[in-house]
């Protein structure tokens, strides 16, 4: 289980590692403080478009793998939580499922 | 450069000790010394009683690495005068238990270095060579780095994942392991893999990277644990795709 | 603890790791931050799952999303959340996948600096697409 926990750890590491900087200062920074106004229409235009959907929940699925992976692991070592690692599982990788297919729902339907 | 600088050792003697303790020792402070120079010094003019591990003094027996001013370290390639005014904090390796003094017990990494195999295997079926198995410098460059480990454990002093968990592997059995591995006159990778790729293995490794900052021979057991979860993925997504004969 | 550790030596030393372990040392403290850093890219998928909701439900939700995340709570989150994101991008490209990644090139292993500058490209790259397809 675990090499495969780790391929998709790493995979998300490189797509947000990539993609994630750009689209945060975009969306999180510099759209709420009026550095770019992007046209409505255009926005709407670009974030319903299929491929773009289909990759986003590519990026939501990877990230959040890349999320439980990490965490569980600052857990175990950061926190001496490691005896205490079923839970941790469960609260990592559940997580991530149940996000995954919150994403999943709400980017293809 | 004043003349003389402080050591402050720590001391522990087991008979009678039940907490280590530090002991200061004023030296000479020569510029051409090194801190395995300051302790032979004590050694032999200041207190007898001072126990420590030393051979070669030129870096490749691996036996004195200390923890010097909190930063892992062979104590015959650290300069005193680099520490000056001083005084200098001389501890044994951490992650070890404590033997006497500055001497630590390593044997829990001697009897893991022989679960990963560290020597050349062929195989079974094939008949001893009649002459040597020859290989290219770009074969031998792929692994050449990774051979360059001393054993001096400063890697494991470093590793705050196997001071957590003595049953971690650890850096320098793994890119031993590796050194094998990547071999061309090796067949015996796959009898490895399943103690490197296993919980106490490379997933262990959460990549502080430490182990590859102390290391004095630049052998970057990091990278090599890297490398090889890499690889071990591949071959568990292998194992799950493709049928059986195709492997 | 094992007590068969150490067979020639029943009484040795062993000091117990503190909990805050990772305050000792300057680069223990920038790994467990780097470690740190996935909790916010937990939260950039939260966030972007809203954005992208609130522009689907049309332009009133947009504009109410834009007004919220103007909020100084969560400017103060996002621009944090941007610190640990860059701090994940520039450790992962520049220090984790040049040592971990072995790429050849007409059977030559590239040194890890090249590495590093073929990430820095495509890094370079993937953000001026991102920004090229969101501001048209």
């Amino acid at each position: 289980m675990e090499p495969f926990l780790w391929l998709l750890f790493s995979a998300g590491g490189v797509v947000s590692a990539l993609l994630v900087p750009a689209l945060l200062f975009l969306f999180g920074l510099a759209l709420p403080l009026g550095w770019v106004t992007p046209d409505y229409t255009h926005l709407s235009a670009v974030l319903g478009h299929p491929a773009t959907r289909v990759v986003l929940l590519g990026l939501c699925v990877l990230a959040l793998f890349h999320w439980a992976h990490r965490f569980r692991y600052a857990l175990y070592d950061g926190l001496q939580l490691k005896h205490l690692d079923r839970v941790i599982n469960l609260l990592c990788y559940g997580g991530a499922l149940a996000g995954s297919a919150a994403a999943g729902l709400l980017l293809l339907t | 450069m004043a003349d003389r600088i402080t050591l402050r050792v720590t001391r522990y003697r087991p008979e009678s000790d039940t907490e280590p303790t530090a002991q200061e020792y004023d030296i000479p402070l020569r510029k051409e010394w090194v801190v395995l120079d300051g302790l032979n010094h004590i050694k032999d003019h200041l207190d007898g009683t001072l126990s420590y591990r030393w051979s070669c003094r030129m870096g490749v027996c691996g036996s004195c690495g200390m923890i010097v001013n909190g930063e892992p370290k062979l104590t015959c390639a650290t300069f005193l005068k680099e520490y000056a005014p001083g005084p200098i904090r001389i501890e044994p390796l951490s992650n070890f238990p404590i033997v006497r003094d500055l001497v630590v017990d390593i044997g829990d990494f001697m009897r893991k270095l022989p679960r990963v195999k560290p020597w050349l295997i062929r195989s079974e079926q094939e008949r001893p060579a009649k002459e040597e198995h020859l290989q290219l410098p770009a074969e031998r460059e792929e692994y050449e780095q990774f051979s360059m480990c001393i054993n001096c454990m400063l890697c494991y002093s470093a590793c705050p994942v196997y001071a957590l968990d003595q049953d971690f592997l650890g850096p320098a059995a793994i890119a031993l392991a590796q050194r094998y591995n990547l071999d061309s006159r090796d067949q015996g990778s796959a009898e490895r893999m399943d103690v490197l790729s296993s919980a106490d293995g490379i997933w262990a490794c959460t990549f502080v990277g430490e182990c590859s900052a102390v290391c004095p021979k630049d052998v970057d057991p990091a990278g090599a644990i890297q490398r090889y979860k890499f690889t071990a993925a591949m071959d568990a997504l292998k194992t799950l795709l493709l049928p059986r004969g195709a492997r | 603890m094992k007590v068969e550790y150490t067979p020639f030596h029943p009484r040795w030393h062993r000091p117990r790791v503190p909990v805050f372990w990772w305050l000792r040392r300057r680069s223990y403290l920038l790994f467990v931050l780097r470690e740190l850093s996935s909790v916010f890219v937990a939260w950039f998928v939260v966030f972007l799952l809203l954005l992208v909701n609130a522009v689907a439900q049309g332009p009133e939700d947009y504009r109410r999303f834009v007004d919220w995340s103007a909020t100084p709570g969560l400017l103060l989150l996002n621009v944090v959340a941007l610190c640990f994101i860059l701090l994940h991008a520039v450790t992962w490209l520049f220090t984790l996948s040049p040592h971990a990644m072995v790429v050849r090139l007409r059977g030559r292993r590239l040194p890890p600096a090249v590495i590093g500058v073929g990430d820095l490209v495509a890094w370079m790259l993937a953000s001026a697409l991102v920004i090229f397809l969101i501001l048209g």
